[in-house]
């Protein structure tokens, strides 16, 4: 079998209560992409990145990630296997500086969490590996400071340079954008681009100008189910992506 | 410098100058005191490795200050009377040498916070703070009931354990012991909280999600951590044991768990000289106040109320600001 995708989503589903959150997914993304994940408030982008991750089990339907099936595997074990994820809203080490939250990702990347004796912050591998992450977002100037005394916008770029030290098969990113600013935002747009090449990347993003300017492919979900897959002029074209999502940016 | 680091210094230097000062002048129970604040405070260096880098609020740790202590008491016991701890399957005896008794001290007490451990950390928040407080409870009502080892009585070894080299009957000599002991667990603290390992763990207490998300377990740094704390105020029942040359069952109490982590609060949560502030201001407490008045502790309440209320960290907070992220 030759599976060139490095994440498939196959069938997945997932209800609270009543409500489906998740509604029969299915989705790839192939080397060298961006894939964007679209659509209104509430139509469950959020839980299906949690679900890829593995913060949430499923109901039905397999997950595979470069030809693995890592259904039952949870968060840490899919992160071994090389997603890296970002979050929607920050989730960092507030008390420590930018520097050791980018430390941490290397050393999640390389192992060895159980050496109690060694110094993790001295001159070295980690150090350089997350020194580089902080340099490629923009953020060495910061790397002493509090995490927790960062802007907004700064934590969004320290949740990327993190995943970036993981040195992930596939990034997972949910809303990288939010909250940057019109410059902000154009420098990560053009960031995200040429990280591309480097691993593909599954995005959630409300930007529109940034998902059209990026994706490979735009997967539109409504209600927990894909109402539509393809290209960008494809779905900009597509009349039932109008009528449930577009329709209501062209009528304002 | 920075103001923790001397500060460090000077807690560092206050007990061994204190012991030296009593020594000259000759109040041996003054050597004892500052003896006894030295164990208490390895035993708060233990617990604040769990509460203060893992975040673990532990109300059991007297089940492993105990398991020190009954070590110390049933290896001496059965020294003392020349009768063998068990004859089948193999013979193991009694032992009156300190590094022996420190050895399986550390051992009982590290596969206990494993067990404890393994457990509890299943569970968070309230929850947690119950079953460990039910773990010590139970080896509380457990030492209580087992007659063989003088059941609520405890035990009395009538000649200090031994150490090689040492006359450890004499009070300067094995404050000097419990001094060492203590700073090579100060050390080794140390270390550990600039550790890949302490990263780790420190970062699953700020975010556990963001460590899972790199790849970390945050269950398995905890359980890691828990057992080395374990293992240390395990150490430190042992030596306690041995200052007073008595085991009871107080020492697997919850108030010893509480006053514990009286010490770790006290000093500074977290802060690696925090245990030591907090015993030896504890032992200070108990002597002066104590001297006046039975009910000191209503002292030491109010004063534990205003720490947590207007200083929340601790001594070493109050005087030396928020902890400076390390390098």
């Amino acid at each position: 079998m030759t599976d060139r995708a490095i994440l498939r989503v196959e069938n997945l589903s997932k209800s609270f209560g009543a409500l489906k959150a998740t509604d029969d997914v299915s989705l790839t993304v192939m080397p060298g992409e961006i894939h964007a994940l679209i659509g209104p408030n509430g139509a469950g982008k959020s839980t299906l990145i949690k679900q890829v991750a593995g913060g949430l089990r499923n109901d039905a339907g397999r997950i595979w990630f470069d030809g693995e099936d890592v259904t039952p595997l949870g968060t840490v074990a899919r992160a071994r296997a090389g997603l890296g994820r970002t979050f929607q809203i920050s989730s960092l080490a507030m008390e420590y500086t930018v520097l050791q939250n980018a430390v941490l990702g290397a050393l999640g990347r390389r192992g060895g969490a159980m050496r109690f004796f060694a110094p993790v912050m001295a001159k070295g591998e980690l150090r350089e590996r997350a020194m580089g992450a902080l340099e490629r977002v923009g953020l060495q100037d910061h790397a002493m400071k509090r995490t927790a005394d960062l802007s907004h916008g700064q934590r969004r770029q320290l949740e990327v340079a993190v995943a970036l030290t993981l040195e992930p098969k596939v990034f997972l990113m949910d809303e990288p954008m939010a909250g940057l600013g019109a410059s902000g935002s154009k420098s990560m747009t053009g960031f995200l681009d040429g990280l591309r090449s480097e691993a593909p990347i599954l995005l959630v993003e409300h930007d529109m100008d940034a998902v059209f300017a990026l994706a490979d492919r735009i997967s539109v979900l409504v209600y927990g189910k894909i109402i539509a897959s393809g290209g960008a002029e494809d779905i900009r074209r597509d009349p039932v992506v109008r009528e449930a999502y577009l329709g209501a940016e062209d009528a304002a | 410098m920075r103001r923790e680091a001397i500060l460090n210094i000077v807690l560092f230097l206050l007990l061994p100058v204190t012991a030296g000062a009593a020594l000259l002048l000759d109040e041996p129970f003054i050597i004892t005191l500052a003896t006894k604040a030295a164990i208490l405070a390895l035993a708060g260096v233990g617990l604040n490795i769990a509460l203060g880098l893992g975040g673990l609020v532990s109300l059991g740790h007297a089940a492993f200050f105990g398991l020190g202590g009954y070590a110390m008491g049933i290896l001496a016991a059965h020294a003392q009377s020349y009768t063998p701890l068990m004859e089948t399957p193999f013979l193991i005896e009694g032992t009156k040498s300190m590094p022996v008794i420190w050895l399986v001290a550390i051992v009982v007490a590290g596969l206990a916070a494993l067990a404890i451990g393994a457990l509890s950390l299943r569970t968070s928040g309230v929850y947690f703070i119950m079953i460990t407080l039910a773990f010590g409870q139970m080896l509380y009502y457990f030492a209580i009931s087992w007659p063989a080892y003088g059941g609520e009585d405890g035990l009395s070894i009538y000649v200090r354990n031994g150490f090689p080299g040492l006359n450890t009957l004499d009070p300067i000599q094995f404050f000097a012991i419990a001094f060492v002991v203590l700073a090579l667990a100060l050390l080794l603290a140390g270390r550990l909280a600039r550790s890949a390992f302490g990263l780790a763990l420190s970062a699953a207490r700020q975010n556990a999600e963001r460590v899972e998300t790199v790849g970390l377990a945050p269950y398995r740094l905890r359980l890691v951590a828990f057992v080395i704390s374990g293992a240390i105020t395990g150490l430190a029942g042992a030596l306690f044991a041995d200052l007073n040359r008595f085991v009871s069952p107080v020492m697997f109490s919850w108030q010893t768990s509480g006053e514990i982590m009286v010490f770790v609060i006290l000093g500074g949560v977290g802060r690696l000289y925090g245990p030591v502030a907090g015993a030896a201001l504890f032992i200070l407490l108990e002597h002066v106040l104590g001297g006046l008045s039975e009910y000191w502790h209503v002292y030491l309440g109010l004063l534990l109320l205003m720490v947590v209320l207007f200083a929340r960290g601790g001594l070493i907070g109050t005087v030396a600001g928020r902890e400076v992220a390390h390098d």
